[in-house]
C-alpha cells in the first residue's frame, strides 16, 4: 500500500507530462493533416526519377 | 498500380483516362513505352512530366489526371497577382502565399504538386495539406512571381488560386483546433480522475481505504480536475458569461454553475477532509458536452470551406480596351476598376462586367441569370447589356453606361438586403424555452437548498449539486445540436450544403415548396428533343453532318447537338462560316451543307417547307439541308430533368403545397407545370413579382421553402423561409440561400426533406426522453435519493441515450 505514496504523485506527473507533450506537439502542427503523412509515407522514394528505365514499373 | 488502370489503355488517353479519337496520334514516351493521348493538352501536361524527371508519378498514381479542358493554361486573371501584392509580403527577400489547391484526390497529387514547385526557381518551401487543400508555398521576389506558381501548378493538372485569408474559414479552423485541444485535455483529465475516484467508489464501505489514501487520491484528482476546469471547460464559462452579460439565461449557464458548484464543493472537501467529492462527475460533464460541440463544429468547418470554393466561381476581371477605337490592344483590369466610357472586350464564354451598351459585334447573350429567360437573346449594335449576361456566340466590343458597383446586379442585391432585413425570425424558440426552463431550475435549486439548510443542513450542498448537475437540459443543449448536425453532415456527403442552422426545422413545418423552372426543374440548356427526317438521310448522318458543323461553335444549341451525336461525330467539315442570327454553312465531304433557321437554309435547299411552325410550341427548331434539298429538322428545348416529377411527388405526397414561379414565357411555364402535375403556375414573373407573390403567401401563414437557381432567385431566396440553391448556379445566389445543392441533383431536395422529417422526429424523442428523465431525476434528486455521482452518471446516460439516438442520423 505505501507504494501508492509515490505512484499516484508520479502519475500525476505523468499525465502533466503527457499534456506538454500534446501542447507541443499541436503548437508543431502536428495535428494539422491528419491524411497527408500516411500517403507520403506510401512513396518510393528509391526508384529515382533520373534513371526510370532502370527499374521495372510494377 | 497500373493495374487498375490498364483495360482500357488501348482506347484510353494515358494521362486523364478520356477516350483517344481514333484519328489522332498524340504519343508521350513514359518510361520507353509509347501512350496515346487524347489531345495535345494532355501531351503537352505529360511531356512536362516526363521532361522533369517525374515520369515516377505514373507508376505511384491511383486515379487518372483532372481532365479539365484549360488544364495547361493559367487563366489570364491569375497573372494578375504579383510580387507587390501586399497579401503575398512576408520579408524583404521572399514572398509567402497560401493557396487553394482544387482537384486532390489521391497520394499521387501531393507528391507531383510539391516536387513540381520544388523544381521552380526560387520556391524556397512547398507544403500541401490534404485535409484542408491548402498549399504553402515560400519564394524569392526576385526569381519568382506568384502567376508562375500558379502556373506551375496548373501544368501538372490541378487548379489553384489564392486564397484569402481573411475569410472567417481560417477562424473556423483555429477554432477547431483549440476545440480539439480541449476535448484532448478533457478527456485524459476525466480517465485519469476516474481511475482515482474508482477505490473510493469500489471501498469506501467496507472500510478498506485509509484516511490518508483517500486524502491522497482527492488532491491527486483536484490536481487533475484543474487543467479540465481552468482550460476545457472555458467556452462554458464564456458562454455563459456573454449570455449573462446580453441578460439572458442560455444554456451554458446552468452547465458552468453545475461545474462550478461540483468543483468548489469538492474543492471545500478536499481542504477539509470532510464531505463528498465531485470531480469526477465534473470532467466527465465537460468532456461529454465538449465532445458534443466538437462534432457540431467539424460539419461546420466542412460546410464552409466547400462554400468558399463555390465563391471562388465568380469572375471578377474585364478585358479593357484602354485606346479605343484608334488602338486595340487589351488589358486585364479588376471589374470594379472600371469607369464610365470605357471600352471593354468580351469574348464568347465571358461574363459581361458592368452595364454596357454594344459598340461593334452581334452576338447571342445568355440573361438566364438574371431573367429566368432560357433562350439566348440576341442583341446588335447600339443595344443596352446588363452587367451579369454570359455572352454565348461572338466577340463584342462594349462602351460601359454605369460602374459595376451601380450595375443590374448591384440592384438585385439591394433587392437582396431589403428581404434580408424582413426574415423571420425563427430558430430561436428553443433558447426561450430553455431560458425558462434554465430560470425555473435556477429558483427551484435555490429553493432546495433552502429547505435542506433548514432540514438538514450537512445535506444541502450536495443536493443542490445533485439538481443542478441531474437536469441539465441535455435534449435541448446538447440533443438538438447533435442531431441537427449529425443530420447536416450526412446531407453534406450526399451533396447538400446546409449554410443556415434552421433548415431542417423550417423545411420540415413548410407548408409551400416553391419552384423555379430555369435550371431547377429543368436542366437549363437545350437539349435535343426530336429529329424529323425531310430527306432521304437518316438520323445518324445528319447528326453526324450537324455536329461536324457545329463543331467549333460556342452557341449552346452547338452544345445540344454535339452531346446528342456523342462521339459518333467523326466527319470534319470545311470552310465553316458563322452568319449571325441565322446559322452556319460548311463543307462535309465535299457538299456543302447549311445548319440554322429555316429562311437561311431555304436560299440554299430551295423552296421553303410547308409545315415550318407546325408541332413547335416551346422548342428551337434547326434546319440541316443541302444544295436543292431539305434534310432533317432538329427541335430543341430546355429539358425537363429527369427526377423532377418524382420530386413534386414526393411533396404532394407529403401534404405540401407545390407552386412554380418562372420568369421564362407563360406558356413554356404552364407546359411544364402540367406535365409535372402542379397546380399553381406563375410565368413571366420578375424578381419583384416573385418576392411579392411570396410575401403574400407568408402573410397567409404559409412557411415557404423555395427551391432556386440564379441571381434573379436571391431575393426571393432571402425572402423564403427556407431557400434551396442549385449548385451550377451563380455563386452570389448560393451565398443568399439557405441551403446549396452542391450536385446539382433536384433529388437532394427530397433528400433533405426526408432527412429534415426524421431529424424532427428524433428530436421530439429527444425531448421525449429528456423530459421522463427530468421529471423522475429532479424531484429524486431534491429528495435527496440521488448524490451528485449517481446524479452525474445519471446525467451521461441520459446524454449517452440522446446522442447515440441522434447519431442514428449520421447513417446512409
Amino acid at each position: 500500500m505505501e507504494s501508492l505514496y509515490l505512484l499516484i504523485p508520479l502519475s500525476v506527473v505523468v499525465v502533466f507530462g503527457a499534456l506538454w507533450l500534446f501542447f507541443n506537439a499541436s503548437d508543431g502542427g502536428q495535428f494539422d493533416d491528419l491524411v497527408g503523412p500516411g500517403l507520403r509515407v506510401l512513396q518510393d522514394d528509391d526508384t529515382t526519377p533520373e534513371k526510370p528505365a532502370a527499374t521495372e514499373p510494377d | 498500380m497500373n493495374a487498375v488502370l490498364s483495360p482500357e489503355l488501348d482506347t484510353a488517353c494515358f494521362h486523364c483516362g478520356l477516350p483517344v479519337p481514333s484519328d489522332s496520334n498524340w504519343v508521350v514516351t513514359i518510361d520507353d513505352v509509347a501512350r496515346a493521348m487524347c489531345c495535345p493538352g494532355c501531351e503537352a501536361v505529360a511531356q512536362t512530366i516526363v521532361e522533369i524527371g517525374q515520369s515516377t508519378y505514373y507508376r505511384e498514381r491511383d486515379a487518372y489526371a483532372a481532365n479539365a479542358a484549360d488544364a495547361s493554361l493559367v487563366p489570364p486573371e491569375l497573372r494578375l497577382y504579383s510580387n507587390d501584392d501586399a497579401q503575398f509580403a512576408r520579408d524583404a527577400s521572399s514572398c509567402e502565399a497560401t493557396l487553394s489547391v482544387e482537384g486532390i484526390r489521391c497520394a499521387a497529387c501531393v507528391w507531383l504538386i510539391e516536387r513540381q514547385l520544388g523544381r521552380l526557381p526560387g520556391v524556397q518551401v512547398a507544403s500541401l495539406n490534404v485535409a484542408t487543400e491548402r498549399l504553402y508555398v515560400r519564394w524569392n521576389r526576385a526569381q519568382c512571381e506568384p502567376g508562375d506558381i500558379l502556373q506551375a501548378v496548373r501544368q501538372v493538372g490541378y487548379t489553384a488560386y489564392p486564397y484569402d485569408a481573411v475569410r472567417h474559414g481560417e477562424r473556423l479552423q483555429q477554432a477547431s483546433k483549440t476545440l480539439g485541444r480541449q476535448l484532448f485535455v478533457a478527456g485524459l483529465s476525466m480517465m485519469q480522475v476516474m481511475m482515482y475516484v474508482a477505490p473510493s467508489y469500489l471501498a469506501a464501505e467496507d472500510g478498506t481505504l485509509d484516511n490518508n489514501m483517500a486524502s491522497l487520491m482527492r488532491w491527486a484528482s483536484l490536481l487533475l480536475t484543474l487543467p479540465a476546469i481552468c482550460y476545457s471547460a472555458l467556452p462554458f464559462f464564456q458562454g455563459a458569461w456573454s449570455s449573462l452579460r446580453a441578460r439572458t439565461l442560455g444554456m451554458d449557464v446552468p452547465v458552468t454553475l453545475g461545474i462550478l458548484a461540483a468543483f468548489f464543493g469538492s474543492l471545500v472537501a478536499t481542504f477539509t477532509g470532510r464531505g463528498e467529492v465531485y470531480f469526477d462527475s465534473a470532467t466527465m460533464f465537460i468532456f461529454l458536452l465538449l465532445c458534443s460541440r466538437y462534432f457540431e463544429l467539424q460539419a461546420r468547418r466542412k460546410a464552409a470551406s466547400a462554400l468558399e470554393r463555390l465563391q471562388h466561381a465568380l469572375p471578377a476581371s474585364a478585358t479593357l480596351m484602354a485606346g479605343f477605337p484608334d488602338n486595340r490592344a487589351t488589358m486585364l483590369v479588376p471589374a470594379g476598376a472600371l469607369a464610365v466610357d470605357d471600352h471593354i472586350l468580351v469574348k464568347p464564354g465571358e461574363a459581361i462586367a458592368a452595364d454596357s451598351v454594344i459598340v461593334e459585334g452581334e452576338s447571342a447573350l445568355d440573361l438566364s441569370l438574371l431573367t429566368g429567360e432560357s433562350a439566348a437573346q440576341r442583341r446588335r449594335v447600339g443595344e443596352r447589356v446588363p452587367g451579369g449576361a454570359i455572352n454565348a456566340s461572338a466577340a463584342l466590343i462594349l462602351r460601359v453606361l454605369k460602374p459595376a458597383r451601380d450595375s443590374t446586379l448591384s440592384d438585385l442585391l439591394k433587392l437582396i438586403e431589403r428581404a434580408g432585413s424582413g426574415k423571420p425570425q425563427i430558430a430561436q424558440w428553443a433558447d426561450k424555452v430553455a431560458a425558462w426552463f434554465v430560470l425555473g431550475l435556477l429558483l427551484f435549486a435555490v429553493a432546495v437548498f433552502a429547505f435542506w439548510s433548514w432540514h438538514d443542513p450537512a445535506q444541502a450542498w450536495p443536493v443542490a449539486i445533485a439538481v443542478l448537475v441531474v437536469s441539465c437540459p441535455c435534449a435541448l443543449s446538447l440533443a438538438t445540436p447533435t442531431a441537427l448536425a449529425a443530420a447536416t453532415d450526412s446531407l453534406l456527403r450526399r451533396g447538400v450544403l446546409i449554410v443556415q442552422p434552421h433548415v431542417l426545422e423550417t423545411l420540415h413545418r413548410a407548408t409551400h415548396i416553391v419552384f423555379d423552372k430555369t435550371g431547377t426543374l429543368t436542366l437549363g440548356r437545350p437539349v435535343l428533343q426530336q429529329t424529323d427526317m425531310l430527306g432521304s438521310l437518316d438520323e445518324k448522318a445528319c447528326l453526324r453532318l450537324a455536329a461536324a458543323l457545329e463543331a467549333n461553335s460556342a452557341h449552346p444549341l452547338a452544345h445540344a447537338i454535339l452531346e446528342a451525336a456523342g462521339s459518333t461525330a467523326t466527319a470534319h467539315a470545311q470552310q465553316v462560316q458563322e452568319v449571325q442570327g441565322q446559322g452556319l454553312e460548311g463543307v462535309v465531304d465535299g457538299v456543302r451543307y447549311r445548319l440554322g433557321n429555316a429562311a437561311f437554309v431555304a436560299a440554299l435547299a430551295g423552296a421553303p417547307l410547308g409545315d415550318t411552325a407546325v408541332g413547335i410550341q416551346g422548342m428551337t427548331p434547326l434546319y440541316l439541308g443541302m444544295q436543292g434539298r431539305w434534310l432533317t429538322r432538329f427541335l430543341l428545348s430546355d429539358a425537363l430533368r429527369p427526377e423532377a416529377r418524382a420530386v413534386i411527388d414526393y411533396f404532394h405526397q407529403r401534404g405540401k403545397q407545390v407552386v412554380l414561379l418562372s420568369g421564362d414565357q407563360e406558356a413554356l411555364t404552364q407546359s411544364v407545370a402540367q406535365q409535372l402535375g402542379i397546380a399553381t403556375a406563375c410565368g413571366e414573373c420578375l424578381p419583384d413579382e416573385k418576392l411579392d407573390f411570396v410575401q403574400q403567401l407568408q402573410a397567409t401563414g404559409a412557411v415557404v421553402a423555395m427551391v432556386g437557381d440564379g441571381i434573379n432567385d436571391a431575393a426571393v431566396l432571402s425572402a423564403a423561409d427556407v431557400s434551396f440553391a442549385m449548385g451550377s448556379g451563380a455563386a452570389l445566389a448560393q451565398a443568399h440561400a439557405d441551403t446549396v445543392l452542391l450536385s446539382s441533383q433536384l433529388q437532394s431536395v427530397r433528400d433533405t426533406a426526408s432527412t429534415a422529417a426524421r431529424s424532427m422526429r428524433i428530436i421530439r424523442e429527444n425531448l421525449g426522453w429528456a423530459t421522463l428523465y427530468n421529471l423522475t431525476a429532479i424531484p429524486a434528486a431534491a429528495l435527496g435519493f440521488l448524490n451528485p455521482w449517481l446524479s452525474g452518471v445519471g446525467m451521461a446516460a441520459s446524454s449517452a441515450v440522446v446522442i447515440a439516438n441522434a447519431l442514428r442520423l449520421r447513417r446512409n
